[in-house]
């Protein structure tokens, strides 16, 4: 365990004393309050042609579904192509500048490699996550009626966990490559599709369109961003991040034994 | 202190590493010698358990680099041809990662870091980033991350290449001073450099060991500089024919993977 903190605190550092931290914190708290903005926008848009039609059926617009709800959504859309720029260089790196045999002839495990990384990452997508949410805070003082905040935590619960699988699969595919540009795109690749897996789900059917279905993160969080925690969702997240890692080790120990 | 048995690493059809066995006792300074490409680096990333071999085995302080690799690591410190630097790091920072990686309990960190980068004369430079040092500096910083441990072996590959005359006498008087205490394993290819620092000499050429003696003796009735001649000489006939040129390609290869 003193490794894999020694590990994760080195990684930690280097991402706060070079400009990354800094930009993807800020250009990723920009992106989601421009997001915000609009969503509000819309809201208050609706919100006054719903009151200006009596007629209407149905429920008046509320802030949790229509802003926080929605935000969050778009938000894991912006993960898809955050997360592997932070995860490239992890392990891709290393193996460039030699370091990787510094950490591979010290009395560490693979294990505490991967997960040091892991945590490293985990640590930087947190404080984002974290920091989104001081969005939804104002609808708190300044929506009326003021959304609940239960929905308003799963949602962020979901993100947080959306990123943490996609930094799992970043950093087990920067195991894989010895160049970071590589694991970039790479990685951009199979978040992207892992984002849309479920989109046939529905044309296929049977037990094919299941699979994918269930294997989609997006359909997994979806019942977090209304509240509901499920067993099920929470397993899959834990099994995805605990893939990523398993992966991770097994390549760069097999690359060992080469 | 160091023993080598019959360890051999291939790759591929290529054997980089034939059958090598040699030994080194506790406080010898060992010099590795070898032209480029002779198997130098595969053996020493071996020994440092990076590489796993393809046969043979090594045991450094009485561990199995195969079956007890993880506590060779312990043992041993390592400065690999480029020093594992981390640039964004301070060396400061830096030592004291290493030595949290190589297990320095957390009450003797300060010392154990101080006492490394006084000895490889890091005092100046000790809040610098490791990305601005010059390569004399790197390679200090390197010999200091290898030590900072106190290990019982220190192996190190290449340790004065592309430096200047200055910091090459720094770095000598360095591992003469380490040699008093440590079981050193110094591979080089600079020969007045093992007459300087060496009690004991191994030659490898094409992936086999060549000659293995104390100095002294191997150098009665010539120099050492004739010797390696002899020994690594084109003329003579050795089987692995085309080994020149695919080793240092199977080398650089893997120092890229």
């Amino acid at each position: 365990m003193k490794n894999v903190i020694a590990i994760a605190r080195r990684e930690i550092f280097s991402f706060f004393v070079s400009p990354l931290a800094y930009f993807s914190i800020t250009g990723f708290l920009v992106v989601a309050g421009y997001f915000f903005f609009v969503l509000v926008l819309y809201f208050n848009e609706s919100l006054v042609r719903f009151r200006s039609m009596p007629f209407m059926q149905g429920d008046a617009p509320n802030l949790n579904e229509w802003v926080v709800e929605r935000m969050y959504g778009t938000m894991i859309v912006v993960l898809v192509f955050l997360v592997p720029l932070l995860t490239m260089r992890v392990v891709a790196e290393e193996k460039k500048r030699g370091t990787f045999e510094l950490l591979l002839t010290s009395p560490v495990s693979v294990f505490d490699i991967v997960m040091g990384k892991f945590l490293g990452v985990a640590t930087l997508l947190i404080i984002m996550m974290v920091g989104t949410f001081s969005y939804p805070l104002l609808l708190l003082y300044y929506g009326n009626p003021a959304p609940e905040i239960l929905p308003m935590l799963c949602g962020l619960l979901g993100m947080t966990l959306c990123a943490l699988c996609f930094a799992s699969i970043g950093v087990a595919v920067s195991s894989c490559a010895s160049n970071q540009v590589v694991a970039g795109v790479s990685s951009m690749v199979v978040m992207l599709l892992l984002y849309v897996i479920h989109a046939p789900a529905q044309s296929i059917g049977g037990v094919a369109g299941d699979v994918l279905l269930k294997l989609s993160p997006i359909v997994q969080v979806k019942d977090m961003m209304k509240g509901v925690i499920t067993t099920e969702s929470l397993v899959y997240f834990v099994s995805m991040i605990s893939f990523g890692l398993f992966l991770s080790q097994r390549v760069l120990e097999a690359e060992r034994s080469r | 202190m160091i023993e080598v048995n019959k360890l051999s690493k291939a790759y591929g059809e290529y054997k980089a590493v034939n059958q090598v066995s040699f030994s080194a006792e506790r406080g010898e300074i060992v010099g590795f010698l070898g032209p480029n490409g002779a198997g130098k680096t595969s053996t020493i990333r071996m020994l440092s358990t990076f590489l796993p071999p393809t046969s043979g085995t090594a045991k450094i302080a009485g561990f199995d680099i195969k079956k007890e690799s993880d506590q060779v690591r312990r043992v041993i410190g390592y400065l690999p041809e480029n020093p594992p630097l981390y640039e964004e790091m301070s060396v400061e920072e830096y030592l004291y990662f290493v030595a949290r990686i190589k297990g320095v309990p957390s009450k003797k960190l300060k010392e154990s870091v101080e006492k490394a980068a006084e000895r490889c004369f890091l005092k100046d430079v000790f809040r610098r980033l490791c990305g601005q040092l010059s390569k004399g500096y790197r390679q200090r910083v390197g010999l200091a991350q290898a030590i900072v441990h106190d290990p019982e072996v220190v192996i190190l590959d290449e340790p004065t290449s592309g430096l200047d005359p200055r910091q090459i006498i720094d770095i000598r008087n360095l591992i003469k001073d380490l040699g008093k205490e440590k079981t050193l394993l110094l591979s080089t290819h600079i020969l007045p450099e093992v007459t300087m620092v060496c009690s004991k000499v191994v030659i490898i050429n094409r992936g086999t060991i060549v000659r293995e003696g104390k100095l002294a003796e191997i150098t009665r009735d010539r120099t050492l500089e004739q010797l390696f001649l002899e020994c690594v000489s084109y003329d003579k006939p050795i089987e692995n024919d085309d080994a020149i040129p695919s080793a240092e390609g199977g080398e650089s290869r893997h120092g890229a993977s």
